[in-house]
């Protein structure tokens, strides 16, 4: 693929946190000290917790927000060579001496990136908590919810405060284990616990990537701090950095949902819809691109790892797009959706420094109006009596119209209407992409075509056309407790894009990410805009005549295309996995299990008849085993003994 | 306190409670006196472990607290005690297990039952304790035999309907790694003699010169043995039959303690005595090691009896441990002795509780199970966490330990690590299947009418305050360790420092160096 000019790529180099910034800590043990309490504390006295148990829980991201608001600030105000800081709180594992000497700190880096982060992290966070409150308001195990969130923030924030692999692998499988608990929270139901088992067991392929990459780390640089891998990078060779950015591309897959190891997060709509927003839409699968933006310092050397993570992007936003266009489940629909967006994020990521910025300022804007719309599709379940098929709804905008109208602004955020947020993000990676390469921008144009096709479908089905309810559901708003997160969360879905104004975010984010020299698009920025435009405009339009013009029947129309039929399989994901992997497996296992019975067990067991049949022998005349044993150890000493003698005559 | 034998003591103490235990009269009916006397015995010795890791010097990494008096003088054969690291952990490990296992076992076995289950765990704790701190070779092999009749009581006397046929099985496995071990023994004073006065001290043999064959022949002898007790690939299978036939506290005795042995055999005699023939047979070694890490993951997955799965995840664990002690590198021998730490706090942790769950619903089928998530959340929730452990979760503890060793691995051939990688992924399939399906879901037809029928308040439920006792520490060790593996690591470290410098292994350092090591960074 075509390349640009590198820049210098900025190393990590931190200095020692002081003043305000010495509070980092906090931030991750507030959260923690919650999950703690309520986990624990909950088991123990059930009564207390339900009273207040999500209060506390609430308040613990909360007041992580103010600390994190008041470190950007803080950092806001130093000079931009003076932005990453470092805290080291204790010795993690320290083995090892001289050269071959491996010490992972407990160190928390703070810079440009991660404070983007922390505010994602707990200022959305924070809103779904509250959300939360009157969500799961008749669930008796509330308290035992707000631990898992809190738990989860806390991993989240771990993921990205680490200052090297190890750390962030901490919270990269904290976050799988919130996930986990949280797909299966409702794990009565087996589908439930399965798609929980689904999603972990899946995202561990991906760990395999990461793991590997953190042993690679470590046997070519002694370390696995950033600080000391960027440093070196440019001195280990280019095989090394391919297997390297290949290794962490197939940890990013995994958590990011990204093909070939998609197929967890259409299930992982399972857990309750608070999750959904902040879990599998907002944050967690949006690591994989952390991951791969904060090791530009080795994508940035290795052009293949790079290409592969272009490749990996531009089929997964096709792919999420298209299964997407052909689900009555509405939280399935966003959570194609979500997939797709990522695809664009990872898109961004893996175009370089030209990218990367834009690839963050998606995945802000995208958590912004992604959890706004899942919070609004639970708000609408909420009203109709957790019903998830879009086939029952339809014409809600008159009974909910708060849900609506924070709803349709999140809507027109994601299609990339001009002036909403989700306009200024996808504008700026499908530019970069035409600018890089012409077939990848298409592709991504592409993408926002169908992206205009299936929200529109989504928003006809949902709040407009005729109602196909039954008799005894009663769509009604949610309580304020509800929908002020999502009046808060629908702001931000339209004023996100301010971030670009005077391409703050690129300069905000040079000192991690670097800088591209600017390059020339293949026609005028402008141009590149109406022709997004106009394609959006022609998927939106489509969606009207398909969708809007026509009667939607209550149940789905079985005689369909393959393509259909094809994309409500999820592109038949599953059965490739089941097909490829899960069933060769399964017959392996249960093969092993009768080799080891009657193979590996029969040889010994086949020696040892002969001894068993003396020591029954042995039984009859005596009582049993010990007998036998004790004249065998006896005949051991003997022999010892007697060769002891023999050497000493 | 300096010349106080503490050693000895911390070894009669168990040895003593065993006798009184078992000197005990019978009495009719409820009678919970052995059990009393037995825990107190127990806890006494967990006092003294606690005493003797108080003056054990952190940071010196030869043997501390040594005691040595002749015993046989023409062989050469001594009552010689010390603590390295590795064996204080082992120790310490061994004197805060005893007490949860006869606690954990409280309610198995009445009467003259419950005496003897006291007195041989008693008894195998004495035997155990011995051979962590033996520094006298034929002391060593002698007690290492001697652990196998409390355990062989305990297998056979206590369990499932086939315990005996288990039990026979175990014993045979490991009399047949006795002799094989013997013969090594005798080998070692065969050298020791022809270099002067003989002596089966650990320290004067490692002194000894031997020759490269004669080296490789007697490791051999040492490595088979251990591999039987450890086990690895392909002398396992006594291990599943044991674990399925046993009752699971005995199940943790004998993971947790015996088989640990093996491993401990692999640092201290194998690395310790025969360095250049350890490196000769490293090739065999990691290959058997990474077939025990997939095949015993395998094979876990296939089970439905939540007692063989647990045994032969154990197989898999042992893999992972073999691996870091044959690759030869710092990270890899401090990971396996970690390693060895934390799979037997989680190992012992999933034993417990699978044991709990079998006691509520009466069967040990994973295909028969299920629901038991809303009806006993504690239990549920801490077999989770020892799960957890156990498929390696970061931030607990055994995750420290496999990460080590895989680094260590990968290290040593990056396909090594890259096969020892895929146990991550396997270790996940087999903990969150036997979750799903022993704890979620709705409640089978069985378990439903038991809760209808015990409206009451009879019936399953959640953990008794007994219980409780039994897995709450090992679970706040499991995180205690995976956040602050320091204690584990200061101690261990320093051994396998001297460990490695005897085996005279110069680690390699990264290819990329940084800092002050720039300039001896090339291979």
């Amino acid at each position: 693929m075509m390349l640009s000019l590198t820049e210098e790529i900025p190393l990590v180099h931190p200095t020692a946190a002081d003043g305000a910034f010495s509070l980092l800590w906090l931030i991750i043990a507030l959260p923690l000290a919650g999950a703690t309490i309520l986990l624990i504390g909950g088991a123990i006295a059930p009564k207390p917790f339900k009273v207040w148990g999500h209060l506390l829980g609430t308040l613990m991201p909360i007041g992580s927000f103010l600390i994190s608001l008041v470190l950007f600030i803080q950092l806001i105000g130093r000079d931009e060579g003076d932005r990453q800081v470092v805290q080291h709180l204790y010795d993690w594992i320290s083995v090892g001496t001289g050269s071959n000497e491996l010490t992972v700190g407990m160190d928390l880096l703070y810079d440009p990136l991660t404070a983007l982060f922390l505010l994602l992290i707990t200022g959305v966070g924070s809103l779904i908590h509250v959300y939360s409150i009157g969500y799961m308001e008749h669930d008796e195990r509330r308290a035992r919810f707000f631990g898992y969130l809190n738990l989860f923030v806390a991993a989240m924030l771990m993921l990205v405060m680490s200052e090297n692999y190890l750390g962030l692998f901490l919270g990269w499988e904290g976050v799988g284990l919130a996930s986990y608990l949280l797909i299966g929270f409702w794990q009565h139901k087996h589908s439930a616990a399965s798609a929980a088992k689904k999603a972990f067991v899946i995202n561990r392929v991906g760990d395999m990537g990461l793991s590997t990459a953190i042993m690679l780390a470590f046997v070519t640089f002694g370390s696995t701090s950033f600080t000391v891998i960027s440093a070196g990078a440019g001195e280990a060779g280019d095989n090394v950095m391919t297997a390297f950015g290949l290794l962490l591309l197939l940890g990013a897959c995994g958590k990011s949902a990204q093909v070939p190891l998609q197929s967890w997060l259409l299930d992982a709509m399972e857990g309750p819809t608070p999750v959904s927003a902040l879990i599998h839409a907002a944050t967690m699968v949006t690591a994989g691109v952390y991951l791969i933006v904060r090791s530009n310092f080795i994508f940035e050397l290795s052009d293949a790892a790079r290409t592969a993570v272009v490749i990996v992007a531009t089929v997964t936003l096709l792919w999420g797009a298209i299964i997407g266009c052909a689900k009555d489940d509405i939280k399935k629909a966003l959570a194609g959706s979500t997939m797709s967006q990522i695809g664009y994020m990872m898109l961004g990521a893996g175009l370089g420094p030209a990218g990367y910025a834009f690839a963050i300022f998606h995945l802000l804007t995208h958590g912004f109006f992604k959890a706004n719309m899942f919070l609004g599709a639970g708000s609408v379940m909420h009203g109709m009596n957790d019903d998830v098929d879009m086939r029952h709804y339809g014409a809600i905008r008159k009974f909910m119209p708060v849900t609506f109208l924070t709803f349709a602004m999140g809507y027109l955020a994601i299609i990339g209407f001009p002036g909403f947020s989700g306009f200024w993000s996808k504008d700026k990676i499908i530019e970069v992409a035409l600018t890089e390469n012409l077939f990848i921008g298409i592709c991504a144009l592409l993408g926002a075509g169908i992206t205009g096709f299936y929200m529109t479908r989504l928003m006809l089905m949902t709040f407009f056309t005729t109602k196909r309810w039954e008799p005894d559901v009663h769509p009604h708003e949610s309580p304020k407790v509800m929908t002020v997160p999502l009046m808060v969360l629908a702001a931000l879905s339209v004023l996100g894009g301010v971030m670009l104004a005077g391409d703050w975010i690129t300069g905000w984010l040079a000192p991690v990410v670097g800088q591209e020299a600017h390059a020339e698009p293949p026609l005028p920025a402008l141009a590149i805009t109406a022709i997004v435009v106009l394609v959006v405009a022609i998927g939106v339009g489509a969606a009207f005549m398909l969708v809007g013009q026509r009667e939607v029947p209550r149940t789905a129309p079985t005689d369909v295309s393959f393509a259909t039929r094809a994309a409500r399989a999820d592109l038949y994901g599953d059965a490739i996995n089941d097909h490829l992997v899960v069933e060769p497996s399964r017959h392996l296992a249960s093969g092993l299990v009768r080799f080891d019975r009657t193979v590996v067990d029969g040889a010994f067991s086949g020696a040892a008849t002969v001894i068993a049949g003396l020591g029954v022998a042995l039984r009859r005349t005596q009582n049993g085993f010990v007998r036998s044993y004790a004249v065998s150890i006896l005949g051991g000493v003997l022999l010892v003994v007697l060769a002891l003698l023999a050497v000493n005559l | 306190m300096n010349d106080f034998p503490i050693l000895t003591l911390v070894l009669l103490v168990p040895l003593v409670g065993a006798a009184v235990v078992g000197l005990m009269p019978t009495r009719e009916g409820v009678d919970d006196r052995p059990k009393q006397v037995g825990l107190i015995f127990s806890v006494l010795t967990l006092i003294i472990g606690v005493v003797i890791a108080a003056a054990y010097k952190v940071g010196d990494g030869g043997m501390q607290l040594t005691e040595t008096h002749d015993w046989v003088p023409a062989f050469g054969v001594h009552y010689a005690l010390g603590l390295d690291g590795l064996g204080l952990l082992m120790v310490l490990l061994t004197v805060a297990l005893v007490p949860l296992v006869l606690l954990a076992a409280w309610t198995d076995a009445d009467g003259a039952d419950a005496k003897r289950f006291v007195a041989w765990t008693l008894a195998l704790e004495a035997l155990s304790l011995t051979v962590f701190a033996a520094t006298d070779v034929f002391l060593f092999y002698v007690v290492f035999e001697a652990t196998l009749i409390p355990a062989y009581f305990l297998v056979g006397g206590f369990g499932r309907k086939n315990r005996s046929a288990a039990a026979l099985k175990f014993l045979m496995f490991q009399l047949g790694g006795g002799l094989v071990l013997l013969g090594s023994v005798i080998g070692l004073y065969v050298v020791s003699a022809q270099q002067g006065s003989p002596s089966y001290l650990y320290s004067d043999l490692q002194a000894l010169d031997i020759s490269t064959d004669a080296g490789r022949w007697l490791f051999a002898g040492f490595f088979i043995a251990f591999a039987i007790k450890a086990p690895l690939f392909p002398v396992h299978t006594w291990l599943a039959d044991t674990t399925e036939q046993a009752t699971p506290p005995t199940s943790v005795l004998l993971v947790y303690i015996l088989d640990k042995i093996g491993t401990f055999g692999m640092l201290r005699f194998c690395l310790g005595l025969f360095p250049e023939a350890s490196e000769w047979a490293t090739p065999l070694v990691i290959v058997l090691a990474l077939i025990s890490i997939v095949y015993g993951a395998f094979v876990a997955i296939g089970q439905d009896d939540i007692l063989r799965l647990i045994g032969l995840t154990s197989l898999s664990h042992f893999g992972f441990i073999t691996l870091g002690i044959f690759v030869f590198t710092a990270q890899g021998a401090t990971g396996s002795i970690l390693y060895m730490v934390n799979h037997g706090i989680a190992t012992a942790a999933l034993f417990f509780a699978a044991g709990f769950l079998i006691k509520r619903r009466g069967t040990t089928l994973i295909s028969q199970m299920g629901g038991l998530e809303k009806v006993t959340p504690v239990l549920a929730g801490l077999f989770l966490v020892a799960g957890l452990a156990t498929l390696g979760l970061p931030g607990l503890s055994q995750f420290v330990s496999e990460i080590l060793v895989l680094i260590a691995a990968f290290d040593y051939a990056w396909y090594v690590g890259a096969i020892a990688v895929s146990g991550i992924v396997l270790a996940a399939v087999y903990v969150l299947w036997a979750y799903q399906r022993m704890m979620t879901g709705p409640n089978p037809a069985g378990l439903q009418a038991e809760l209808d029928a015990d409206a009451q308040g009879e019936g399953v439920r959640d953990l008794t305050r007994r219980e409780l006792v039994v897995l709450a520490p090992l679970t706040a060790a499991l995180v205690l360790f995976g956040f602050y593996p320091a204690p584990l690591l200061d101690v261990s470290n320093p051994t396998v420092y001297s460990l490695l410098d005897n085996a005279g292994v110069a680690d390699d350092g990264p290819d990329v160096p940084v800092g002050t090591h720039a300039e001896e960074g090339d291979h």
